[in-house]
């Protein structure tokens, strides 16, 4: 911690940004420790490491969002001391955020305007306006300043992010996941932007837990592994395994076990559903598909196109307002979640914590949610502690769920071990239909893994499986039919053994292949 | 972690019993120094009033048998509220469902029919009713017009303020009472008995501890328990696991309005035998439980001692009232500041504060500070 102190040897170039030995604690955990990266004018440096690996606790370190414990931080040759973001966009230090922080009913120009130094009090937005082309123009990102946030799409969002970083003069760009929302052609014309940018003389720090991305874009890689740099190594010279075994810290299974298909008979039939969104406006527009026995049905599409009201609908979270729903032969259109539930359709829900969970009870407690009125948990309305408890213990073990004792409150388990809890309570029912959004959203290596296999299983045993993920790859994994939504519609359904990515890349931007391959729904 | 001045805050997750009940305890400490300053304004030591009300009240056992007597509706209205209060619903209805109960006891009293032993059960039954009813409407106002809770609660409180008022002004009032606005006397067998030498009608108090081990039962061991810790600790996850809502409210607040009912019966027939104004009746107990309820952090056992605390506090003012010549009023000025400092306090339950030590600087280890 407190040791010599060495500026960086004087020379022609120092790095444009150099974090030295950063460490920071949360409770509980090292979230850093003696953290080194440096970044250099004109490169692209990515930073490469699993959930929780420390990435973007070292970026918000650099963004002036946490401070460090201990440890350094030079800015072009010069100690500084970042203590906000205000500071750190003085510094020429930009960040463009996972999840875009931006005024939706404002235009673009508002947005950008927003808390920018140097723009007059009245019509701050018309000022900026002809700055804002021109760096659009340089950079090849084309946004309407006129055009109000809300109506853009989420790659265009990101360029008003990239946008207001870059009039704030930020010469480094820290980018989160920046494709995580993005069509894979969005995501090559944003590699396009930071090779533009590159060339132009700006570092550009990107966070990615991707392997083929990074390698694609990036010129230096940094793997983060619990905290701690495992190492920097060239693009040039390195290779996706040897960059997952750096990442995971033992060597990886690209290929799951997966038997061949044997579809049986229809479990789930979708008809023409439509449904709105929180806002009233129309989320799904006439969805029809069947997933049937022994087999998984993916569900790909960007962020935000309908999937998440879809899964509602499904298990009875939200109105359908036209079509039905068949489960298992029966209408069940609108119907309550708990008859949807008690009918075998087990839900494994996006929102792990709020959802999936109630935080503060026990795991015991959490495992039989959704049968705790049914025996042998619960005889003429008064709880069964001791069945609980056998029930509760058998799943732990079942599904190797990692938790300190059976009463624990669940919130104290992490992500990992919160889906392997809620998984053993869909799971353990034997359902017909399993309804999964995002499953292994935020997990690490080893947990994926085994929620995958969970799931394969499920689906060798003779489940219905919709598998809903914004992971492309998972998609291509796991399923054996695979639906592209967009705009609330499905643009087609191909066997996962005859997509290409470009066509489904295709469909995720609003191509239609639905007459193509006409085997239909 | 989070520095502030010499000061490090570290959050706690899972605060430890003890932590709840030290903390619990400063805050009650702490507005009783800051009470010492209405003392002072009256131109009095606050220790030797301390002092004096300590003598006072624990001196002897009818003086401080009035604790227990303040008590009692406190404890059925405050385990009522850790019920309402677990679900998360946002109940300040106690005091209109009190005089619910009150009204419905009277009715019973005064003006029907039934055989003499039968009238002091029936008050209670219906009482009970009369006050779960009054606390069902919100519920159902809640869940199936999304109308706020916390809204009306405490609207139906005036409500039946005024209806109680309309009844000892109009059709009930008592002809033998000379103009005054007070329902006739109850009959002997609609009053309850005193433990001997106090005024502690012990049957409504033993209801109030019954009550208690119930809902503790209830909330550990039941469906509906489970249900309501469900829906109180993520709504979102209650609606996922197929909960339903219009139940569990609907229940709570029968149960929950139910035991201020039952309070308001013990009132009548226990200390007025009479339907009076409802300031006289009640004295702000349903408000009183809802600090009471607080302060028990929604364990319906340890709302009996709170409950107990709050006794204290009421007695202690009927005390300076009389012994110190203090306004009424002063009664309210404790409660509010027990609950201000409670509410200002939770943040400690929750943050563990201590010195910052050395190496802890704002920055970095070597700490260059340009601001």
């Amino acid at each position: 911690m407190v040791g010599p102190v060495h500026a960086p040897t004087p020379d022609a170039h120092p790095p444009l940004v150099l974090l030295k030995d950063i460490t920071k604690r949360f409770p509980g955990v090292v979230a850093n420790d003696r953290v080194t990266f440096a970044l250099h004018a004109g490169e692209i440096h990515a930073l490469l490491g699993e959930n929780g690996a420390g990435k973007t606790t070292l970026m918000n370190i650099l963004y002036g969002l946490y401070r460090p414990d201990s440890g350094e931080i030079w800015v072009k040759g010069r100690r500084v001391d970042i203590r906000s973001p205000r500071e750190a966009i003085q510094l020429g230090i930009g960040m463009v955020h996972q999840h875009f922080k931006l005024v939706l009913p404002h235009t673009v120009a508002e947005n950008v305007a927003l808390g920018l130094a140097g723009t007059p009090f009245w019509a701050p937005a018309r000022a900026i306006g002809r700055k804002l082309r021109e760096l659009s123009q340089r950079y090849g990102l084309p946004v309407d300043p006129d055009r109000r946030v809300w109506e853009l799409s989420a790659g265009e969002q990101q360029r008003v992010e990239i946008l207001k970083a870059l009039i704030r003069g930020a010469e480094v760009l820290i980018l989160d996941e920046p494709t995580s929302v993005l069509t894979p052609q969005e995501a090559q014309e944003l590699f396009k932007v930071l090779a533009r940018m590159k060339a132009e003389g700006h570092g550009i720090i990107f966070i990615s837990h991707k392997l083929d991305e990074v390698l694609s874009v990036a010129d230096r890689i940094t793997v983060m592994r619990r905290g701690r740099v495992v190492g920097t190594v060239l693009a040039a010279e390195t290779n996706k395994a040897e960059l997952a075994r750096m990442m995971v810290g033992r060597e990886v299974v690209f290929r799951l076990r997966k038997g061949t298909c044997r579809p049986g008979e229809e479990a789930l039939l979708v008809e023409d559903l439509h449904a709105r969104n929180d806002r009233g406006l129309w989320a799904l527009r006439g969805v029809t598909f069947r997933v049937c026995r022994g087999e998984i049905l993916g569900i790909a599409g960007v962020a935000g196109n309908g999937q998440r009201e879809l899964v509602e609908v499904l298990t009875g979270l939200r109105r359908a307002e036209r079509g039905r729903i068949v489960l298992l032969g029966r209408d069940v259109t609108n119907r309550s979640p708990r008859l949807l539930s008690d009918l075998g359709c087990a839900h494994v829900p996006e929102e792990r914590i709020r959802m999936g969970i109630v935080p503060a009870l026990s795991v015991e407690e959490n495992l039989v949610l959704k049968r705790h009125h049914r025996p042998p948990f619960c005889w003429r309305g008064l709880l069964r502690p001791k069945a609980v408890r056998a029930f509760a213990q058998k799943a732990v073990e079942d599904y190797a769920i990692m938790t300190p004792s059976l009463r624990t409150p669940a919130k104290l388990l992490s992500g990992g071990n919160i889906q392997r809890l809620i998984l053993a309570r869909e799971l353990s029912g034997k359902p017909a239909v399993v309804i999964a959004a995002h499953p292994t959203y935020g997990l690490d290596v080893g947990a994926t893994e085994q929620i995958r296999q969970l799931l394969l299983r499920q689906r060798e045993e003779g489940a219905a499986v919709l598998l809903v993920s914004e992971d492309l790859e998972e998609i291509l994994e796991l399923a054996d039919r695979i639906a592209v939504m967009f705009r609330g519609e499905i643009m087609g359904i191909v066997p996962a053994g005859e997509a290409s990515l470009e066509e489904i890349g295709l469909m995720m931007a609003g191509e239609r292949r639905l007459a193509v391959r006409s085997e239909g729904i | 972690m989070r520095r502030l001045g010499p000061l490090v805050f570290e959050p706690r997750l899972v605060p430890s019993r003890l932590a709840v009940l030290g903390v619990s305890l400063a805050a009650v400490l702490f507005a009783l120094l800051l009470a010492s300053a209405v003392f002072y304004g009256y131109g009095r030591n606050p220790w030797q009033a301390y002092a004096q009300i300590g003598r006072g009240l624990f001196g002897t056992w009818p003086s401080f048998s009035e604790v227990l007597r303040r008590a009692i509706p406190l404890i059925l209205c405050g385990v009522g509220l850790t019920l309402a209060f677990r679900a998360r619903f946002w109940n300040i209805g106690a005091e209109g469902q009190l005089l619910a109960g009150a009204v419905a006891a009277t009715g019973v009293a005064l003006f029907l029919p039934v055989p003499e032993g039968w009238r002091l059960p029936l008050m209670f039954l219906l009482g009970f009713l009369a006050g779960g009813v009054w606390a069902v409407i919100p519920a159902l106002l809640r869940v199936k017009l999304a109308v706020n809770d916390v809204i009306s609660t405490l609207m139906l409180n005036y409500v039946m303020a005024y209806i109680v008022e309309w009844l000892v002004h109009g059709p009930w009032k008592g002809p033998t009472m000379r103009g005054f606005a007070y329902t006739d006397a109850f009959p002997l067998s609609a009053r309850l008995s005193y433990l001997p030498g106090t005024r502690v009608h012990w049957l409504t108090l033993v209801l109030g501890i019954a009550a208690a081990l119930v809902v503790t039962g209830l909330l550990a061991r039941t469906r509906l328990g489970y249900e309501v810790r469900v829906v109180g600790q993520s709504p979102e996850a209650a609606r996922y696991a197929g909960i339903n809502f219009t139940a569990v409210f609907a229940l709570v607040m029968l149960l929950s309005g139910g035991l201020a009912g039952l309070a308001g019966v013990g009132e009548v027939a226990g200390i007025h035998w009479r339907l009076r104004s409802p300031g006289h009746i009640s004295m702000g107990y349903g408000y009183t439980a809802i600090i009471v309820a607080w302060l028990a952090r929604g364990s319906p056992l340890t709302a009996v001692l709170t409950a107990l605390l709050f006794g204290l506090i009421f007695a202690a003012g009927d005390y300076m009232k009389t012994a110190l010549g203090l306004p009424f009023q002063i009664t309210g000025v404790f409660n509010g500041l027990v609950l201000f400092c409670l509410i200002s306090f939770d943040l400690l339950m929750f943050w563990r504060v201590r010195l910052a030590r050395k190496e802890e600087a704002w920055t970095g280890s070597t700490g260059s500070s340009a601001r």
